[in-house]
């Protein structure tokens, strides 16, 4: 492992539309599930799922420092909420 | 009275509507590449219709953050008159100059028509030249228009006249219907709170001359020469 790696935060962020919010393309996948005969699918929502490394060793910084890319780019939080997952 | 019409990477309805612009205010707009900071000074700044960055994250997204749009975004809540068409009303969205954000049309499916509108608000700069309640015929091309915002920010938009057009029936009704893509409230279009940022769906630069099929769109551009 190279010193590089030492260095770098992975992250899993996840961004799915709020609840309330209309999913007209989950609903259409939810509806093709049905069609491919996978009974009982009540819901199904879509979502975005991003995996960012970042160059940080602090891990507490890393996580602000992505909370704030959310919600300066990667969520659109009129309609969507997002989790991010520290490795 | 002098424009500027922002240029993103897929932008494809810059050149429509600098012809549009230069046919009812005589001056051809300034065509301003979305890389630079500089914007010249003009009475109107234009965000075209197209697919900006192919569409990636979200229509709209990456161009609300391309260089030009921090001036942009500056000289809009200073007053300056600014209209986004389409993709450039997606854009309005992603900075907040607009609340709300436009989904993906509610039947999945991309819209290439013409639709029925109504005016609902001829007091501001871009309306001046329709009537209250009138009916007027505009193309909408688009996959992602159908027009969001949460209950509290939908009345507000309603308290303070903020639709400026609504998806109706060619007899003027407002039903689902008359809603080509399932925006809320039926909206088309709708201004800032302080009326000077219009962002719409469909393209009144596509009917701007008897040569194209129809005029109901000229007189947004019209107005503006009127007002501004």
């Amino acid at each position: 492992m190279d010193q590089e790696e030492f260095h770098t935060v992975k992250a899993r962020i996840y961004v799915t539309l709020k609840p309330g919010v209309l999913d007209p393309q989950g609903k259409a996948i939810q509806h093709a599930l049905a069609a491919l005969s996978f009974d009982g699918v009540d819901d199904v929502r879509q979502g975005k799922f991003f995996e960012v490394s970042l160059a940080e060793t602090d891990r507490a910084a890393a996580e602000k420092r992505l909370d704030a890319m959310c919600r300066q780019l990667l969520a659109n939080t009129v309609i969507e909420n997002y989790a991010i997952e520290l490795e | 009275m002098k424009s500027a019409v922002i240029v993103f990477p897929g932008s494809n309805c810059d050149r429509d509507v600098a012809v549009a612009l230069q046919q009812v205010t005589g001056t051809a707009p300034e065509m301003v590449w979305h890389g630079g900071n500089e914007l010249p000074k003009v009475d109107l700044i234009v965000l075209p219709g197209g697919f900006s960055y192919g569409d990636y994250l979200r229509s709209g997204a990456m161009a609300s953050h391309s260089p030009v749009m921090r001036e942009v975004v500056k000289r809009a809540t200073g007053g300056t008159p600014t209209l986004g068409i389409c993709n450039g009303f997606q854009v309005l969205t992603e900075t907040g100059l607009l609340p709300g954000v436009l989904m993906r049309n509610a039947g999945l499916k991309f819209l290439c028509k013409d639709v029925w509108l109504r005016v609902e608000n001829t007091d501001s700069l871009f309306t001046g030249r329709y009537r209250k309640g009138e009916i007027i015929r505009v193309p909408v091309a688009h996959g992602e228009g159908n027009y969001f915002a949460d209950d509290a920010t939908l009345k507000e938009l309603e308290d303070n006249a903020q639709v400026a057009f609504r998806y109706v029936t060619r007899d003027g009704t407002v039903s689902d219907e008359g809603n080509p893509n399932g925006s809320r409230n039926n909206i088309a279009g709708i201004f800032n709170r302080r009326r000077n940022v219009l962002g719409m769906m469909p393209h009144p630069e596509r009917l701007a001359e008897a040569a194209l099929g129809g005029i109901d769109g000229r007189r947004l551009f019209e107005s503006l020469v009127d007002a501004l």
